[in-house]
């Protein structure tokens, strides 16, 4: 017999940021919530203290603050005719778990998405013709505009002690900042982080090819910072220990940080870890969620009655959660219908590294997440998607979260994998080369989608989730264009040695390199029920008591990194969730 | 999860009691210097009695190790680093017995951008493998094991396996090859505390400073090396 919880307002699944966004704001609301989360709870001590936090095989080789592939996975192929096998070493993308989930070992690059970023699928059909798009490419339209999101684009920055220098301030261009990028109705509410080498040779560079240079919004914080929920922040020391790592400084933003604090004090707040919640629970005809069952700390199943579900688990688990739990019809690639699983997309990213001499000190340990410089001109709407033969943009970077040995040192071109000459390889290499990356856009389409397997099961029973994806060759076009001019580039800083990887015509996708954690889509927002899983709410089309916010919403992803799109479709659907929903429980939108 | 009964110490009070000072106060060159002098050679692995692996086992992975990572005068050799004393201890840890690998079956063949299919756990390949690698040796190489083959034997014996072009019994070269490099590297690197990395030399060798984890007044710095010498997690300086 299952345990059964008294009934709550609210129970959220899974703690990271959408999770921590929806307690506090309805909390904010007075609801009375429980939040399931499925890993431990952590906090900045002890868990991320130092010097424990900084040792290289616990992060990135135990990768102790990752999600553990052994309970849940996924498999994955790269067509539908393929036979898809789990992914069963971390590899191409890492969801985290625990308080905080991915948004603890982030990096903290902030962006906000173009203005064109929103309606992708009318812009290109507008610039290019109808029939530019290829077929089998399903990007659409955004169902909310720039405008509706940039109050909250502007909370989620000053909640994360954003770093960076407005562009386009009022309407108005400003020096320093992005001239491409939309209106802000403010500042950030930090000033830019100090530049590395590598950062800095990229202005020159940049310059030098007639590139609009500008600092990367990064919520590693250039200065001591209170948030607006009274949460405080101190300057980012370099440490180096970013991405796969719990902060131990209180300098990167994450729910554990920016928002728990808070929550942590609230009567009407219940966090229950080591809670894995198996699957939402549905009344009779399907059209209303009761609430969810899950195993308690000790393996007990245990029901949480709830007037409102809300899925806050890595995009990919509100994919399966909402598969297991019959909510919205799965989608089938051949005739085109169902939508949950539809509309899956990843991120293009690709590295060029510059090799110098031991007369330039690189310094690749020295790190900061989501510094550095990025430009613009060959995104959105500054790239002729015509010349340049691909639909969708991408960005160049000076990136440089903090290197160790442990975690690799990328060895000039030619030097062997072991023995003498690879040994004065990496000497060579570690404190004096660094890299740039290109983050380009990924397309969504018909072929690329989530469903579940019908062989492999993960510890408590479930079908895993599938994912079939490959890349395809506007993508590969895309690499192969974006690193060029990446390429082109760094010859301008004269490197010693250059390596540079775009994708090759042809090239299947590799899950087993780290690539990006940016994996999106799946259960995506959309103006039309047959062809989106959420509306513009982030509300579930056939259970309209459940909201699945995440980068599961996009439609396709762009350029950036998704946490800044994130946390403001977050806050945008809480809104709606406390101003109507609330007063009116029911579909927000109606077709 | 990490052992939270002792009160950690604060950044401050650790550097304080460890005596170190401001970058500024340093002798900064007199720190480069230190940074690139050759690594010391620590005769640590006699010392060493494995838990994990047994002693034909053991002369394997000694033997493999400093093949991959040679005696030069670059930096020290795998065992001279502590890299044999490393494995054996890591082979022991959770995350060589497969606990954040999934590891439920069906176990089927899928092209090489899936990763690894089979069902062993990394100290199984790394067992496995050597125990195919000895008998390769034994067949070829008149009932010699790896261990007892001539360098240039045993370094040609890697490159096919790291080429996949030997067939080993139960396991794909490749692969057992791969972790072994693997291995290897963290051990090199890692942190001393886990084994490997003694006195702090391969660190010293490229020049890590280790764990200081405080970059704070040479983000800026271009024009000198950075000056100071590594530091461990237990808070000893290199």
């Amino acid at each position: 017999m299952a345990i059964v919880k008294p009934q709550v307002d609210a129970v959220i699944v899974g703690m990271g940021w959408t999770g921590a966004i929806m307690a506090k704001e309805l909390t904010d609301a007075g609801l009375r919530v429980v939040a399931l989360e499925r890993g431990p709870d952590r906090d900045t001590q002890p868990d991320f203290a130092y010097p424990r936090v900084v040792d290289e095989l616990e992060g990135s080789i135990h990768r102790k603050f990752l999600q553990s592939l052994a309970k849940e996975t996924i498999t994955a192929r790269h067509g539908s005719k393929d036979t898809a096998v789990p992914y069963r070493q971390v590899g191409s993308f890492k969801p985290g778990t625990g308080v905080g989930g991915a948004g603890t070992h982030w990096s903290g690059c902030h962006f906000r998405a173009l203005r064109e970023d929103f309606n992708l699928r009318s812009n290109m059909q507008q610039r290019y013709g109808k029939k530019f798009i290829p077929e089998g490419m399903t990007i659409a339209d955004f169902p909310v505009t720039y405008d509706e999101l940039e109050p909250h684009f502007d909370h989620f920055e000053y909640v994360c002690g954003t770093s960076g220098k407005a562009g386009v301030l009022n309407g108005n261009k400003i020096a320093g900042g992005n001239p491409f990028e939309a209106s802000r109705s403010r500042e950030f509410p930090l000033p830019p982080n100090r530049n590395y080498l590598g950062a800095e040779l990229f202005y020159k560079a940049a310059r030098e090819m007639g590139y609009s240079a500008y600092p990367i919004p990064a919520s590693n914080a250039s200065a001591a910072y209170v948030n607006p929920y009274g949460c405080q922040m101190g300057p980012c020391n370099f440490c180096g220990f970013c991405s796969d790592y719990g902060c131990l400084n209180y300098s990167k933003a994450s729910p554990n940080a920016s928002i728990l604090p808070v929550l942590r004090l609230r009567k009407e707040f219940e966090l229950r870890a080591h809670a894995q919640v198996l699957k939402v629970n549905l009344d009779g005809d399907g059209k209303r969620a009761t609430g969810v069952t899950y195993l308690d700390a000790d393996g007990k199943e245990t029901e949480q009655p709830a007037d409102l579900v809300l899925l806050c688990a890595f995009s990919l688990f509100n994919v399966h959660l909402m598969l297991l739990s019959g909510i919205g019809k799965p989608y089938d690639p051949v005739a085109g219908t169902g939508t949950v699983g539809r509309n899956y997309s990843y991120q293009n990213l690709n590295r060029v590294t510059l090799f110098f001499d031991d007369s330039v000190q690189a310094n690749g340990f020295i790190g900061i997440g989501g510094g550095g410089a990025t430009f613009d001109d060959l995104n959105g709407n500054q790239l002729d998607n015509a010349k340049a033969g691909f639909v969708g943009g991408g960005v160049i970077w000076a990136r440089q979260p903090g290197s160790g040995p442990i975690r690799g040192i990328t060895t000039a071109p030619g030097v062997p994998n072991w023995g003498s000459a690879w040994k004065q390889g990496v000497k060579d290499a570690f404190r004096h080369s660094f890299y740039y990356e290109v983050q380009g856009a990924c397309m969504a389409y018909r072929a690329n989608y989530l469903d579940l397997d019908p062989t492999y099961r993960d510890a408590f029973g479930r079908p895993l989730l599938r994912m079939t994806f490959d890349w395809n060759d506007n993508e590969i076009r895309a690499s192969q264009f974006l690193v060029g001019k990446a390429l082109d580039m760094c010859k301008v800083l004269n490197p010693k040695a250059l390596s540079g990887d775009a994708k090759k015509t042809g090239e299947h996708y590799n899950i087993t390199r780290y690539q990006s954690t940016h994996t999106c889509g799946g259960a995506i927002m959309g103006t039309d029920p047959k062809t989106s899983a959420l509306n513009r709410y982030l509300q579930s089309w056939d259970v309209p008591n459940v909201f699945a916010p995440g980068a599961n919403a996009f439609p396709q992803n762009n350029g950036y990194n998704p946490t800044g799109m994130v946390g403001a479709l977050t806050y945008w659907a809480a809104k709606a969730i406390r101003e109507q929903y609330i007063k009116s429980p029911g579909a927000l939108v109606h077709t | 999860m990490s052992d939270h009964k002792a009160p950690s110490p604060s950044r401050r009070q650790l550097f304080k009691s460890l005596g170190l000072v401001p970058i500024a106060a340093v002798g900064l060159a007199g720190c480069a210097r230190e940074a690139d002098k050759p690594a010391d050679a620590a005769p640590v692995q006699g010392d060493y009695k494995p838990t994990f692996f047994n002693a034909a086992e053991w002369a394997f992975i000694r033997a493999a190790c400093d093949q991959l990572i040679p005696a030069d005068n670059i930096g020290p050799s795998a065992s001279q680093a502590g890299v044999p004393e490393f494995i054996d201890r890591h082979m022991q840890t959770p995350y060589a017995s497969g606990d954040i690998w999934y590891m439920q079956g069906p176990f089927i063949e899928a092209a090489p951008q899936f990763g690894y299919q089979g069902r062993l756990p990394v100290r199984d390949i790394v067992r496995v493998g050597i125990k195919g690698i000895d008998a390769h040796c034994a067949k070829q190489f008149n009932g010699r094991s790896f261990a007892q083959l001539a360098p240039k034997d045993q370094e040609a014996l890697l490159k096919s396996a790291e080429a996949g072009k030997l067939e080993l019994e139960n396991i794909s070269a490749r692969e057992f090859f791969s972790q072994l490099l693997n291995e290897t590297r963290m051990g090199y690197f890692c942190d001393p505390k886990h084994g490997g990395n003694k006195n702090m030399s391969a660190w010293k060798m490229i020049g890590y400073p280790g764990m200081r984890a405080d970059y704070t007044n040479w983000v800026e710095v271009r024009d000198q090396p950075y000056p100071l010498p590594p530091v461990d997690l237990a808070g000893k300086r290199g």
